[in-house]
């Protein structure tokens, strides 16, 4: 399916565009697309020869400098040296608010989803977090999340972290730590400002003209489909064949 | 001193209803262990996941050995959900703790440290504050006046884990997956299974001895080869992907997971 393969490499590329100039990415678990964005970035940087990008790969040996244990991630966090992290949520709301824990009342929640991994830690510590979510629909943008498993905005902590934009199937937006929300920046090939209005189901500012999200150029492409699977294939060895197959 | 026993010794030392802590599925799962601890039956355990687990918490899960289950997650990586632990949610068939990762990690340092609490950033205006009352919300006492979470320490009964290699005295390569060191020094009484036991002394050098677990912290040694399959061991053996995919088909159902349990033990005991 050629069509889905594009709709990655788009996702891929919207992600590297998004962390321009960050010294440090890291990518939790379960999460190829985000990863393959982080690799991109790095190798266009020393493509381009601009300053270097450390990334850390959750679950790899090969792009993972960490000696120090599960912690490390964490603490390295705390210590302001991370820049940029991904999270999703099975639901987020308009407030930025990301639940990873499930839908209904906890604890015998109606579906029930992973958990919320370190998502209540690392959005309070990282300047950059960009939320991901591939599936673009009213059951995942909600007015506001069943349960919160971490909260965008906190007024009664200082804190330096949360979140930055959020990318989808179907669109980017920004998010506006001052107003408290988000605002459509662009919508992705084939894609109109109306299908984002009656596929989100929270309120957001949306200017006049909405732009098409940038696709990737030949070079970020022969890039992508070569080096950088072969990268991510050792991580995500499922994910980085299907993308091969789809060639 | 640490004992090496057979892997039914190994896992007799657990008892039923004890707290047990077992690592993420990337540092080295006692998977082998466990099909042992399900055929002997322990069960009402309070499962520490560190800081989450995959498919070793959801066959524990499956075969109804978990009573309490903390963890920050279950996952199944790129296999997907994990099934019984969806199904058991939804029956309400354990108390959950639900956590975020680096809480567990803070606090079996607490334990390491022994302290009662360990201080943590962030977590703040999560709900998770709301469904774990022993989490606490303080003002700082020291520094600068601002709102931070304690969590208490976490010290389990006991740690389990599997690793490469032991030496004849009992020390543990682990690698940089500190978080095994943590969980052993945490513990009151760590388990390892192992693919092999080594002559050479693993103290012996600097370059071996920064990646080992002294025999000090380790209870019980039992070797079982291939002990992670089908998760991967690191440096060792990948992870069985048609394996897990098989397991996540077949435990969507009590029945297909009863199925997959039965091969999954069997096909255990051969190998042993």
């Amino acid at each position: 399916m050629s069509s889905d393969r594009e709709r990655r490499e788009i996702l891929i590329t919207t992600i590297a565009d998004l962390l321009d100039g960050v010294r440090h990415v890291a990518v939790g678990a379960s999460s190829p697309i985000p990863a393959a964005g982080a690799m991109l970035l790095r190798a266009r940087q020393k493509r381009d020869g601009k300053p270097p990008v450390r990334i850390s790969i959750l679950g790899s040996q090969a792009h993972n400098f960490f000696t120090n244990g599960g912690i490390e991630l964490f603490d390295c966090a705390a210590q302001g040296r991370v820049d940029a992290f991904f999270l999703g949520g099975g639901q987020i709301d308009g407030h930025g608010n990301i639940n990873l824990v499930g839908t209904g009342d906890y604890p015998r929640t109606d579906v029930r989803w992973p958990g919320s991994f370190g998502s209540a830690y690392l959005y309070h510590l990282i300047p950059r977090v960009i939320l991901f979510r591939e599936e673009h629909s009213p059951r995942v943008f909600v007015p506001k999340v069943d349960f919160v498993s971490a909260r965008a905005i906190t007024p009664e902590v200082a804190r330096r972290g949360g979140p930055y934009a959020l990318l989808t199937n179907m669109a980017l937006f920004d998010f506006d730590r001052e107003a408290g929300g988000f605002s459509l920046r662009s919508v992705h090939p084939a894609y109109t400002p109306a299908d984002i209005r009656e596929n989100t189901g929270f309120a957001y500012a949306e200017p006049e003209v909405v732009r098409e999200t940038p696709r990737p150029d030949a070079a970020t492409l022969a890039l992508l489909r070569g080096q950088i699977l072969d990268e991510l294939a050792e991580t995500y060895p499922a994910f980085a064949r299907a993308m091969k197959q789809a060639a | 001193m640490t004992e090496v026993v057979a892997l039914e010794a190994l896992v007799s030392r657990i008892a039923p209803g004890q707290s047990l802590a077992v690592p993420v599925d990337r540092s080295g799962v006692a998977m082998a262990a466990t099909a042992a601890m399900i055929e002997a039956g322990i069960d009402n355990l309070h499962l520490v996941c560190v800081p989450i687990s995959g498919l070793q918490a959801d066959l524990l899960i499956g075969a109804g050995a978990v009573a309490t289950l903390e963890t920050s997650a279950i996952s199944l990586g790129e296999a997907g959900g994990a099934p019984r632990f969806g199904a058991a949610v939804k029956a309400g068939s354990f108390r959950l703790r639900d956590a975020t990762c680096p809480a567990i990690h803070a606090g079996l340092l607490a334990a390491q440290h022994g302290v009662p609490f360990m201080p943590i950033a962030g977590i703040i205006g999560s709900d998770l504050l709301e469904v774990r009352p022993d989490w606490k919300v303080i003002d700082s006492p020291v520094g600068n006046s601002g709102k931070v979470v304690v969590v208490p320490a976490i010290k389990p009964d006991v740690a389990l884990f599997h690793a490469p290699e032991a030496d004849r005295d009992g020390n543990i390569r682990i690698g940089r997956f500190r978080e095994l060191a943590t969980m052993a020094y945490a513990a009151k009484r760590t388990l390892v299974t192992v693919e092999r036991i080594v002559d050479r002394n693993l103290l012996a050098t600097e370059d071996s001895a920064a990646g080992v677990l002294p025999s000090l912290y380790v209870d019980a040694i039992a070797v079982a080869e291939r002990g992670a399959w089908p998760l991967a061991l690191w440096d060792e053996y990948p992870a069985d992907e048609t394996e897990i995919a098989r397991y996540t088909a077949m435990a969507r159902s009590d029945d297909g997971f009863r199925a997959y349990l039965s091969t999954f033990l069997s096909r255990r005991k051969q190998v042993a």
